[in-house]
């Protein structure tokens, strides 16, 4: 499957901008309701931006209703959802402790069983958890298109400096046995992240990750990046392009251009202006690039 | 720096724990020898994919583990026997924050460290946000002339009603509450900013939601240099996606507002100083911040443990975090418990 070459984010749906936190409190003003992000994505979608690369945040599950209710209307409407909404667990874990939490996002009953069961099973145990929460997850995109189905970079970031290689290959294997998908990876630190996925059997995996022109959050550097991007292992989407607006747009979309091996480029954009302008030019620097 | 492997044993997996291990078990100096936690799921799902021996207590670990430094992240009560236990044992030791529960055990345990000689750091990770060191070092260097006023703030949804808190978060004798765990970063951070103040003229900690603890502090600093301070934090406040942390400091020649994105200086007219002319001058996160060799929730928590896993190479005892100015950072927050009448 070939993923589009436009993805359309949604950071700025819910008051995440790197930098800056006015920008971020304005942003969380404006998209106050379901209708006022649908209204959004409608200009996205009429530009030919088919693509919408979610968090699970609860407020999408308003959007995958809107989507399901019209099924005419959003025929190649596809979400890629990536989860989990971290902050959600973050809170919650503060307040409850880690077991609570997972007691509240997991299917009830589930984590005591786990909890009291033989401790032999452990390592299984770990990954059916996942699984669980995936299915929590999931729940709300039920009925609609999610062909790659991404896990957070905070997840994954730490399970790869954690060492726990093989959660990797199950996520893999339990949203393509599942979901009929293909699993996808966020992380800011793509090359060593590759070479983890890799020794669990994933080739050619899909990683998204911050890639622009100053080396903003890119672990190891540019170059490293580059070359790791060159030896064709790796299947690349593209964000942060405009290092949250560190790099004016046209030089930072010439510059992600040249690198014909990125396969998408993902953005989010409030405005219409906005959403047509990096739509045109990131077709104007593609001409020639994709197969 | 030294190009020998650290041998580091993590004390307590839970929030902070977890992330200290990955960030550790990532670092290429860094080798992760044994992990203690009584009873955490995550820990044994850890151990059993990475084979990263479990121990049942601190002393265990401590013991038997081939180690030359801790990490200890445990709820703040604790902190104060493991790192002494630590110290005896001649490793070096990196604390989550705060350091203890009163400045009279956080000052024991600087002692200790210093003359046991080993590296002692502390989590406040603030201190390695590039905006922040902005601050400190323009206001050092005299780039908004004499100070005359700084504010600390932080906000963030942790306890957003009333009955929540399972944890020793919500207990005020294992350190919970928004004074130990929220307002000591912003403390920690105006004292590296400005230095401690002298006193603390008056403080209220306000229940919003909670029985045990307090869920916002407010208080207000008076300085040796006859300059004021205010502190403002407040955990119930969902306005806020997630912790937000910000400091503004008012000079006779301008002034400098920063959070964890952006340094906002304001040079009166006829001063200037490299890189910031007179009127407004903003530099983002994205200019300032070195890069990382790992990342995982923000390149600090990378920066801090790069720092501390240097000093353990170079027997440093004085780093950036180190126990000292930990211990001034819980003087201050005993003086703002005496000044709320706690």
């Amino acid at each position: 499957m070939t993923m589009d070459r436009i993805l359309f984010g949604d950071n700025q749906f819910f008051g995440v901008n790197h930098m800056s936190e006015e920008k971020a409190r304005a942003q969380a003003m404006r998209f106050r309701t379901v209708d006022d992000i649908i209204q959004v994505l409608d200009i996205a979608y009429e530009a030919g931006i088919r693509t919408f690369m979610c968090t699970t945040h609860d407020a999408i599950g308003g959007v995958a209703d809107h989507v399901r209710a019209h099924p005419d209307r959003y025929a190649d409407f596809t979400f890629y959802p990536g989860m989990p909404y971290a902050h959600k667990y973050a809170n919650a874990v503060s307040e409850l402790g880690v077991m609570e939490t997972l007691k509240q996002f997991a299917p009830g009953g589930v984590v005591e069983t786990l909890w009291k069961g033989a401790r032999a099973g452990l390592r299984k145990d770990a990954e059916q958890l996942m699984n669980m929460l995936v299915d929590a997850e999931m729940k709300r995109f039920a009925g609609t298109k999610t062909p790659v189905i991404f896990l957070q970079n905070v997840v994954v970031d730490l399970l790869l400096g954690l060492g726990m290689a093989p959660m990797f290959k199950s996520f893999n294997d339990y949203v393509r046995d599942t979901y009929g998908a293909e699993a996808g990876f966020f992380s800011m630190n793509m090359p060593r992240l590759l070479d983890v996925l890799e020794s669990v059997g994933l080739e050619n995996p899909i990683i998204c990750c911050n890639y622009n022109k100053i080396g903003f959050r890119m672990s190891g550097g540019v170059d490293l990046y580059d070359r790791t991007l060159e030896s064709g292992r790796v299947r690349c989407v593209a964000m942060s392009v405009l290092a949250s607006g560190a790099i004016r747009p046209e030089e930072a979309i010439r510059w992600i251009c040249e690198r014909s091996q990125i396969e998408s480029i993902v953005f989010g954009a409030s405005s219409r202006g906005n959403i047509l302008q990096t739509k045109q030019l990131i077709d104007q620097y593609s001409v020639g690039v994709q197969a | 720096m030294s190009e020998t492997m650290v041998r580091v044993g993590i004390v307590g997996v839970g929030k902070m724990g977890l992330s200290h291990l990955a960030l550790f078990n990532a670092h290429s100096q860094v080798d992760v020898t044994g992990i203690c936690e009584p009873q955490s799921f995550v820990a044994s799902a850890v151990e059993s994919q990475t084979g990263i021996e479990t121990y049942k207590t601190h002393e265990k670990l401590i013991d038997n583990a081939p180690l030359d430094a801790v990490v200890i992240a445990t709820p703040s009560a604790t902190h104060f026997d493991a790192a002494m236990y630590a110290i005896k044992k001649g490793l070096h030791v990196f604390v989550e924050k705060p350091l203890s529960l009163s400045a009279a055990q956080s000052w024991q345990m600087s002692q200790a460290a210093l003359h046991a000689g080993v590296a002692n750091q502390v989590g406040y990770h603030n201190r390695f946000i590039a905006t922040f060191g902005e601050v400190r070092r323009l206001v050092h260097e005299g780039a908004i002339g004499d100070v005359y006023h700084v504010e600390g703030k932080a906000f963030g949804q942790v306890v957003t009603k009333p009955k929540s808190g399972f944890t020793w978060r919500a207990k005020k004798s294992e350190g919970g509450g928004c004074l130990h765990d929220y307002a000591s970063h912003v403390v920690d951070l105006m004292n590296w900013v400005v230095g401690p103040p002298q006193s603390v003229l008056g403080a209220k900690l306000t229940n919003i939601h909670s029985k045990d603890v307090e869920d916002a502090v407010y208080a207000l600093f008076g300085y040796a240099g006859g300059f004021s301070g205010l502190l403002e934090t407040n955990w119930s406040d969902e306005a806020h996606r997630k912790m937000s942390t910000s400091i503004t400091v008012y000079g006779t020649n301008g002034k400098i507002h920063a959070d964890r994105q952006e340094c906002q200086v304001f040079m009166k007219p006829g001063h200037t100083v490299a890189g910031y002319p007179s009127g407004w001058t903003i530099r983002y996160i994205t200019e300032l911040q070195g890069p990382v060799s790992f990342y995982l929730r923000g390149e600090e928590y990378s920066a801090q443990v790069d720092s501390f896993v240097a000093a353990c190479g170079a027997r440093d005892t004085a780093p950036l975090n180190s126990f000292a100015s930990a211990y001034e950072t819980d003087w201050t927050i005993d003086q703002i418990m005496k000044a709320s009448g706690e």
